[in-house]
């Protein structure tokens, strides 16, 4: 897309012990860019995404942030130059408040233009609650902070870790509705997602990841729902 | 061919020392004098005591510093029984290991409602509330103590010499037990949970070993063995005092340090640890605190660097255990495993090349 | 006799106060840091050695020695946490508990090595005699009164920094679960020190008191740890105003074994806590 990607990753493999989860991976995302990585349970989807930020140990292949070599970075270092995650299961601090656990975000993070009325303007509820603690919050406002958290690091990258999951469709609606607007402010979004047709409608590009591997990947523009089915499944 | 030679050589080698030791001990009264004889009592009794910490720390997962407390409340048992209740010397002894093991019961309810770092506080707390009680004791010399009457001092032999060889022989005896039936203990089904257990707890629960209960057992196994050590403890210092018969520097802190250096969660360890704490104490004896200030880093060192200790250490380059367990520990695993895979290796060049 | 009950049970409340003290750094770090530090105590009176030193031998002001001392401790309680506690932390439990026990006799031997086995004590000056009569024979001690002034104020404080500022909320974030943290760019080492440098802090204003107040040795820091430790577990782990109640029920406990028999005084402590602790093992106000 652009001459020098802002994330490019080249054939990486990653083991767990003796289990090799992925195999010769290579993903580019350039700088305002929304791009969705689908597949199934155990496709290799959350080892990427914990490779990137630097929690994986047995690593082969390149993963490049603005041309700086991740691999064998800090998590928190990876964190603080850029890169936020929305991690599966929201895991925020539980004995923190909502704000709190938001303002988190925004001390980590770089300054810029996010601000905490941009995320509560997105997410209204969470100013009502902000003086409660998170654990005390539903599953999708949990998320909500999540995604808020994240958004105030003001990072260049926003990864999402299967945003969607186990929450009610009018929330993964509010949640989904925002990424164009991040989009719009200048912040690139690796989605990763088991839900096919919520991921793709957002994505500029997707990779659709099989035991591993990459084994198909375009716009979503270019492909028929029946071909990314039939990739998502191996059939 | 040359590697698998050498490295069973080297097991061969450890058990010979301690076949030689065992024979050492067994022939002690015969070749020691009455000081060699105090000084390898003592090393016995301190390495059953090593052995009861080490069963605790380094199979059931509970570290304890409060394991003098058993030590002292063996002694006055015996004390009370011997001189008080002026039983038969043997039964007196065996009776510190009873009164020992009942109280191990309440001890026990207390303490394992905390887990860890505040278990070992917590038994820290009861053994310092049970020094205290035995302070209380106006019979035995409240907080000062009281001494052994020459008559119950008699009972055990009329001579220094003849009496010193017979704790001594007291003394092998109960390391004797100690070792076997601790050692069976671990070979057993109980055993086999808790190295499960070290290895992975979630997979010990999953096999259905009861974790609790072998706990509880190794708990109650170590209380009866600790209080026939304080017995015979006191038959060597003739007198029964708080501070002294409840020694935490002796009977815990020493104990610590015996198996931390020898090495957690083996059989060898503690004995490697004894003879080295041994050898320690006597050649810096002289410099009197500053002992302590040399195995306090020793320890800490040891545990940054091989926690599992000198045995840990050597084990690197012998290929098994010389008192084997089924017990593996976990940090040794890796190297065990290329170990095994390079001594396969190697006969099958042997194979290959015949 | 009521008038003595009522005097014996007050003095056990401002005794609570320095047993509160005493046990507020180890609330702390049992707290964030779920770790018991067994050297807790030692350090308390290494902290207390370091006073007379400067007391004693360059004869400054106490109040100008602790001044001092207290930002050392900060540094010092940093700086252990970074190069040694930290490397354990992660590992099992058996480790954590041998590092701190070890540094615990290291430090007991080589104050032994340095000041030899006397016991001590620091001069408070004027302060250390002076008295509130209340009412007929029943007297306050200005100094104990001070020191459990000093103790709410320091609780109360720390409580503000833990819940009220963006360090003690990092401080929370970290302690709720350092992989997450990671995750979200904290430096979980550093902020573990942090905690550790104002544990150390208040160590140095416990051992202050503890210096003027009550004798102390070389071998005085086991004691000093299992009061600290009995009130942290009575109060509950990791809720610092519980730990006030647990030092006050511990210091009148005393107190009144003191009443019957001044042997007493400090099994009637322990046996108060381990009555209690048999009853609420949670710790009578538990926060997790």
């Amino acid at each position: 897309m652009t001459a020098s990607p802002l994330l490019s990753i080249e054939n990486l493999s990653v083991y767990h012990g003796q289990f090799r989860a992925l195999t010769n991976v290579s993903i580019t995302l350039g700088a305002g860019e929304v791009v969705s990585i689908i597949g199934a349970n155990g496709a290799g989807k959350s080892s990427l995404l914990k490779t990137i930020v630097g929690q994986v140990d047995r690593t082969e292949g390149a993963i490049r942030f603005e041309g700086a070599d991740l691999r064998g970075t800090h998590t928190a270092d990876i964190v603080r130059s850029g890169v936020a995650l929305v991690p599966e299961g929201r895991r925020l601090f539980p004995s923190l408040t909502v704000e709190e656990n938001l303002e988190i975000g925004w001390e980590v993070g770089r300054r810029g233009d996010i601000g905490f009325d941009d995320v509560y303007r997105f997410f209204p509820v969470l100013k009502e609650k902000r003086r409660q603690l998170s654990r005390e919050l539903s599953g999708g406002q949990q998320q909500m902070v999540a995604v808020g958290r994240a958004l105030l690091a003001n990072p260049k990258l926003m990864l999402c870790d299967e945003i969607s999951l186990g929450l009610a469709p009018t929330i993964i609606k509010d949640l989904y509705q925002i990424i164009p607007t991040v989009r719009d402010r200048g912040i690139s979004i690796l989605v990763v997602e088991q839900d096919i047709s919520r991921s793709l409608a957002v994505a500029d590009r997707f990779y659709c990841l099989l035991e591993g591997r990459v084994n198909l990947s375009g716009r979503p523009a270019d492909v028929t729902h029946d071909t990314v089915v039939k990739h998502y499944f191996g059939l | 061919m040359t590697h698998f030679l050498t490295t069973s050589y080297s097991v061969f080698v450890g058990r010979l020392l301690l076949a030689c030791g065992i024979v050492f001990l067994a022939t002690g009264p015969f070749l020691l004098d009455a000081s060699g004889m105090q000084v390898m009592t003592e090393f016995m009794l301190m390495l059953v005591l090593a052995l009861m910490w080490n069963l605790l720390a380094g199979y059931a997962d509970i570290v304890t510093i409060g394991q003098h407390a058993f030590v002292g409340v063996g002694a006055y048992a015996f004390f009370g029984f011997l001189v008080f209740g002026e039983w038969n010397p043997y039964l007196s002894v065996l009776m510190a290991g009873a009164v020992a093991m009942l109280l191990a019961v309440p001890v026990m309810v207390i303490i394992f409602r905390l887990r860890t770092a505040y278990l070992a506080v917590g038994s820290w707390v009861v053994a310092e509330t049970l020094m205290l009680c035995a302070g209380k004791l106006s019979a035995f010399g409240g907080g000062s103590g009281i001494s052994m009457p020459v008559s119950a001092v008699k009972q055990f032999g009329a001579r220094i010499g003849e009496r010193y060889a017979h704790i001594y022989w007291l003394a092998l005896v109960l390391l004797a037990v100690v070792f076997i039936s601790t050692w069976l203990l671990m070979r057993s089904a109980v055993g086999l949970g808790l190295t499960a257990m070290r290895d992975n707890e979630d997979g010990a629960g999953a096999v259905g070993v009861n974790l609790t209960r072998s706990r509880v057992l190794c708990f109650l196994w170590t209380a009866p063995f600790l209080g026939l050590a304080g017995a015979l403890i006191t038959l060597q210092k003739l007198r029964v005092a708080p501070p002294a018969s409840f020694s935490i520097t002796e009977w815990t802190v020493y104990i610590i340090f015996i198996v931390l250096i020898g090495g957690v969660g083996s059989f060898e360890g503690p004995v490697i640890g004894g003879i080295v704490f041994f050898l320690l104490r006597e050649y810096l004896a002289e410099v009197g605190v500053w002992h302590f200030i040399v195995l306090g880093p020793i320890s800490i060192v040891i545990i940054l660097i091989e926690p599992r200790g000198l045995w840990g250490l050597l084990r690197r380059f012998v290929p098994g255990d010389l008192i084997p367990v089924s017990y593996t520990p976990s940090a040794l695993k890796g190297t065990k495993t290329e170990k095994a895979r390079s001594l396969a290796a190697s006969t099958s060049d042997v194979l290959s090349q015949s | 006799m009521v008038e003595i009950w009522t005097n014996q049970i007050l003095q056990g409340v401002l005794l609570g106060g320095l047993y509160a003290l005493f046990a507020i750094g180890l609330s702390l770090s049992v707290g964030v840091m779920r770790f018991v530090n067994i050297a807790h105590g030692d350090l308390i009176v290494m902290i207390s050695f370091v006073l007379l030193s400067l007391t004693g031998g360059l004869g400054l002001p106490t109040l100008a020695a602790v001044a001092i001392v207290i930002p050392i401790s900060f540094v010092g309680g940093y700086l252990l946490q970074r190069l040694l506690l930290q490397r354990v932390l992660g590992k099992d439990v058996l480790s954590i508990i041998l590092v701190t026990f070890g540094l615990s006799i290291v430090i007991q031997n080589a104050l032994q090595g340095v000041y030899g086995a006397d016991i001590r004590k620091v001069g408070g000056g004027a302060i250390e005699t002076a008295t509130i009569p209340l009412s007929g024979n029943i007297n306050v001690g200005v100094l104990p009164l001070v020191i459990f002034i000093s103790a709410t104020l320091l609780i109360w404080l720390l409580d503000l920094l833990l819940y009220r500022s963006r360090i003690g909320a990092r401080i929370r974030a970290v302690s709720d679960s350092v992989a997450t943290a990671d995750l979200v760019g904290l430096r979980s080492a550093r902020i573990y020190a942090i905690a550790m440098a104002i544990v150390g802090a208040t160590m140095a204003i416990s051992a202050g008191f503890m210096a003027i107040w009550t004798n102390f040795d070389p071998t005085s820091g086991p004691s000093r740890l299992l009061i600290a430790f009995e009130a942290v577990v009575l109060g509950g782990l990791g809720n610092l105003w519980g730990t006030l109640i647990g030092g006050i029920i511990i210091g009148v406990a005393q107190a009144v074994g003191a009443q019957f028999d001044a042997a007493w005084q400090v099994l009637a402590g322990h046996i108060v806590f381990l009555a209690i602790f048999l009853t609420r093992p949670q710790g009578l106000f538990p926060k997790y």
